[in-house]
């Protein structure tokens, strides 16, 4: 065995229209824990899928134990040493935690029939090894998510890998059984295996890290033993990066005046969102901050609607406003882009017209009797404004590239003529260009008056968009800066204050 | 650089739409004189008295030369007005093309041989009668098919519509029967006007349809298990009306002939000896396909429906009344399962609380044969039109070829597979 045990060289990974990883090297030693950061989005997830085999990557080579593999699938991957903990856990519920452990690889009686009891057994002996207080037996969907998490943890181990990448494995886990976990990884480091550590929280990496690489919008910045880092270096690195010319030049003037005030407004969920208060003005963008799990679309899909309000007041030009459902919001003038294009966005087997027109369809009909010379020619001109680039308006919407599709669903939202527009990571998984295109769409619609809640994990975007930042961190209201306040080292440390 | 590149390489290798639609016409013409001489010189033959060898066994085939012709003249003409001066859109004649036009419109060549197979193997098969007749099966088939086509299209499905069939038929049917009958099932009832009984049976099959939506719309049920109890309740409730006294489940009959002829009549029987006139279940299915068309093309009804199965969630988002849009799914679903059973009903002149087995499945098979995808969100009428024909074709054709009903399941299943096999082949990537 050679100097590393993992050597990732010049890792590159393009998705339609977006880079996602650029040339990114990783190595790791044997026996130690190697600290994977970054902001959302630098890569970091597509890096360990591409590790993993479920992603292949297009350019760079995996070198493991000295031997360059190409890991085609997950099933590789593992016989090949290398286990993964995932950051979203997806137990089988009805079927007990020991099967969910060795499922694919159940020990069986003459290759026949499953081997419950030494399946039993098998499971008892690791959650002894790792000092886990969980029945094998039991169904998977009766533990809490912090039990999940360290069952998961367990299946790690069980494949006895030499290398165990864990994709934010402390998410859901509380301080005493985060404790447990590190102990668990200081055994694991003691028997010569090597972890990847992935999480946004800066004291667990000083703690339990030997090294740590940085990346960020899918580059490799650096790789640095973690005894030369600190909280604050580490930012700075996963942050720092040329501003100039990302964003259009502002050229419009915010109003003091307030459009929608919210007031300690709590979330039914316990889990999610508490006492968030703020103003909204018109013609500003207000830009959202926070890591994943700051419970930021939580927030604005129940002002939209969505969810559930336990607690708190919505009022919008001072009138009271509580949405049941999409369509008060609607009524209200409120229009949402959502975070995920593909799972709540666009409709993929339909045309861009229909994708268009969707949200304001009784605008272009009588008596429930569509007018489609309207639909199709308003649809035109409003993807037109907007500068959508399709060959025609009967192109199904999932032929086209991020950056387009957004751009029809903001002509959707635009067509119900909204006071207030939330956009939900507006550029993810959109080129430069096209985002350009987006925030130049964003800033004349608040020069035309309109209020913009945007919420997005990009640094740069949100420091280079807003004109005030509101920062949330696991479900608190953090604090909210003026543009001239708000740089990335004091939104990360708001980000990061209730964690 | 690259993009000149293609484009010398087109203007050389390639036709415009323009020439196509032109091309396509004057093929077209060829054919339709080509029918038009052999119906002439036929029926000179037939004139002079010995019908026979070729001229006997080519049958009515120089009309469908005839009809072809005209068929392809006007897919020329359309495509050559819509292009006309236009000399910039250019047909693809790459044979990658070609092959996704085969697999896009392969279930329609597979009509296509399967009608020759046939057509060769039985002459008799090649006759306007035949075709009118097929027409005629298909129809009932159609209006279900439309009916459970909206379910499917909200990635969803409907197990109730082989009892909502029956239920209408046994209900429209039981009203109308003849004065005179001696095995009446309201012996008392007076002699109502026709659309009665077929309003109330279609009303019946709506509530049960409501019963469906709001099921599947209130709790989120799978719409597989809503119908199926849905399904087992109708014929539960239609059994026990059927069996009411003195009917106690006998066969209904004695039907009226002014119920009878909705389904029976022929237009035109004088006019048109040799295909004994136009069954009225033509126009009827015809009125329903456009109507249904109409629905899913130019509503906002119809947008929604393809919005809720094309993705559930940005339904929502986009602030559709999901709850409202499937409720109004099963109730004019139930609507179309009720007429098909009135016309059973009608066409059959008698009904039983056995009518209609079977059509739920045949509706889902012509459908997803006709490229409505059971993943929701994607399905056009004139799919189901074909995927209706198709099934139809393979039924009547195989019988008159003589294949024993048993080899026509298998046949049937082979083709539902194979059909859905090409059509998923279309959408998988890479």
């Amino acid at each position: 065995m050679g100097e590393y045990v993992l050597e990732m060289n010049h890792i590159s990974k393009f998705f339609p229209g977006v880079k996602a990883l650029d040339g990114v090297t990783l190595k790791v030693r044997p026996g130690s824990v190697h600290a994977l950061m970054g902001e959302n989005g630098a890569g970091k997830s597509t890096l360990m899928k591409c590790l993993f085999g479920i992603y292949h990557e297009d350019e760079g080579e995996i070198i493991l134990d000295g031997k360059k593999q190409s890991i085609d699938s997950s099933k590789m991957a593992l016989d090949l040493g290398v286990s993964m903990i995932h950051q979203e856990l997806h137990p089988i519920s009805f079927r007990p935690v020991m099967e969910n452990i060795w499922l694919g690889r159940f020990p069986m009686i003459a290759g026949i029939a499953v081997d419950h009891k030494k399946m039993y057994q098998m499971t008892k002996d690791l959650f002894k090894k790792i000092d886990l207080d969980i029945n094998p037996a039991v169904l998977a969907g009766t533990l809490s998510a912090s039990q999940l998490q360290l069952v998961e943890i367990a299946k790690a181990v069980s494949y006895d890998s030499k290398i165990i990448i864990m994709d934010e494995p402390t998410s859901s886990l509380t301080d005493n059984e985060v404790e447990h976990l590190f102990k668990i990884i200081a055994q694991l480091k003691s028997e010569g295996r090597s972890i990847i550590y992935i999480s946004h929280k800066m004291e667990e990496i000083l703690k339990i890290s030997d090294e740590v690489t940085i990346m960020r919008d899918g580059t490799y910045v650096g790789t640095w033993s973690a005894s030369e880092l600190t909280t604050d270096l580490i930012i700075n690195r996963m942050v720092g990066r040329d501003m100039t010319n990302r964003f259009p030049p502002k050229t419009y003037e915010t109003s003091t005046e307030t459009i929608m005030e919210v007031r300690n407004l709590t979330a039914t969920d316990p889990r999610s969102f508490k006492d968030v208060t703020f103003d909204l003005h018109k013609g500003e963008i207000l830009g959202l901050g926070g890591l994943v799990g700051a419970q930021r679309t939580e927030l604005v899909e129940a002002i939209f609607g969505l969810r559930g309000i336990a607690s708190g007041t919505i009022t919008i030009h001072g009138k009271p406003y509580h949405a049941k459902n999409v369509a008060d919001a609607k009524n209200n003038k409120i229009g949402l882009l959502t975070e995920e294009r593909r799972a709540t966005g666009i409709f993929g087997v339909l045309s861009i017209t229909d994708n268009t027109i969707i949200a304001s369809e009784k605008k272009f009909s009588s008596g429930g009797i569509l007018d489609n010379k309207k639909r199709r020619n308003i649809a035109a001109e409003e993807n037109k404004k907007l500068n959508t680039k399709t060959p025609t308006m009967e192109t199904l919407i999932q032929n086209l590239s991020g950056g387009n599709q957004q751009k029809v669903l903001f002509a959707r939202w635009l067509l119900t003529t909204p006071d207030i527009l939330i956009l939900d990571e507006p550029t993810r998984g959109i080129d430069v260009g096209a985002k350009y295109e987006i925030y130049t769409i964003m800033q004349s619609l608040a020069a035309e008056g309109k209020a913009i809640i945007m919420i997005s994990s990009e640094m740069p975007e949100l420091l280079g968009m807003s004109d005030r930042v509101m920062v949330m961190s696991d479900g608190h209201l953090a604090g909210i800066l003026d543009k001239e306040q708000a740089d990335q080292v004091e939104v990360m440390r708001l980000a990061t204050a209730y964690l | 650089m690259i993009e000149s590149e293609g484009l010398s390489m087109s203007e050389s290798k390639q036709l415009t739409c323009e020439k196509f639609g032109k091309m396509m016409s004057i093929i077209g013409a060829a054919i339709a004189v080509l029918g038009v001489i052999l119906i002439v010189v036929k029926n000179s033959v037939k004139a002079s008295g010995n019908l026979t060898g070729v001229w006997k066994e080519m049958y009515d085939l120089p009309w469908f030369i005839f009809l072809l012709g005209l068929g392809i003249i006007i897919f020329g003409a359309l495509k050559w007005k819509r292009y006309l001066g236009d000399t910039t859109s250019m047909m693809d004649t790459s044979p990658k093309a070609a092959k996704a036009f085969l697999l896009n419109n392969g279930i329609i060549l597979a009509l296509v041989v399967m009608v020759i197979v046939i057509a060769v193997k039985e002459h008799r098969f090649i006759q306007g009668r035949v075709l009118v007749d097929i027409l005629a099966q298909a129809s009932p088939r159609m209006i279900i098919a439309l009916g459970i086509c909206f379910t499917l299209l909200i990635a969803g499905t409907d197990l109730s519509a082989c009892r909502m069939v029956g239920l209408a038929a046994v209900i429209s049917a039981s009203m109308l029967q003849n004065p005179e009958y001696p095995n009446r099932f309201f012996p008392n009832l007076p002699q109502l006007p026709v659309f009665i009984p077929i309003v109330i049976a279609i009303i019946v099959c709506m509530l049960f349809g409501l019963l469906n939506g709001f099921l599947v719309a209130k709790f989120d049920m799978h719409p597989f298990i809503a119908t199926l109890a849905v399904q087992v309740i109708i014929y539960g409730a239609c059994s026990l009306y059927f069996d009411l006294p003195p009917n106690n489940s006998q066969p209904i009959g004695g039907i009226r002939k002014s119920f009878s002829q909705i389904g029976q009549y022929r237009f035109w029987q004088d006019a048109l000896p040799a295909i004994n006139g136009i069954p009225i279940l033509i126009p009827i299915a015809i009125i329903f396909v456009v109507a249904i068309w109409f629905v899913l093309n130019k509503t906002v009804f119809g947008k929604n429906v393809y919005a809720i199965g094309g993705n559930r969630e940005a339904a929502v988002v986009s602030g559709i009344n999901v709850f409202k849009t499937i409720l109004c799914i099963f109730i004019l679903a139930s609507a179309l399962y009720g007429v098909g059973g009135v016309l059973e009903a009608a066409r059959t002149a008698g009904a039983t609380n056995n009518y209609g087995v079977g059509y739920e499945l045949d509706a889902i098979a012509a459908c997803v044969v006709g490229g409505v995808s059971l993943n929701g969100g994607v399905g056009k009428v004139s799919g189901i039109i074909i995927g209706v024909l198709i099934f139809t074709i393979i039924q009547y054709g195989l019988q008159f070829i003589g294949v024993s009903a048993m080899w026509q399941q298998v046949i049937k299943g082979i083709i539902i597979a194979i059909a859905v096999a090409l059509d998923l082949s279309k959408y998988r990537r890479k």
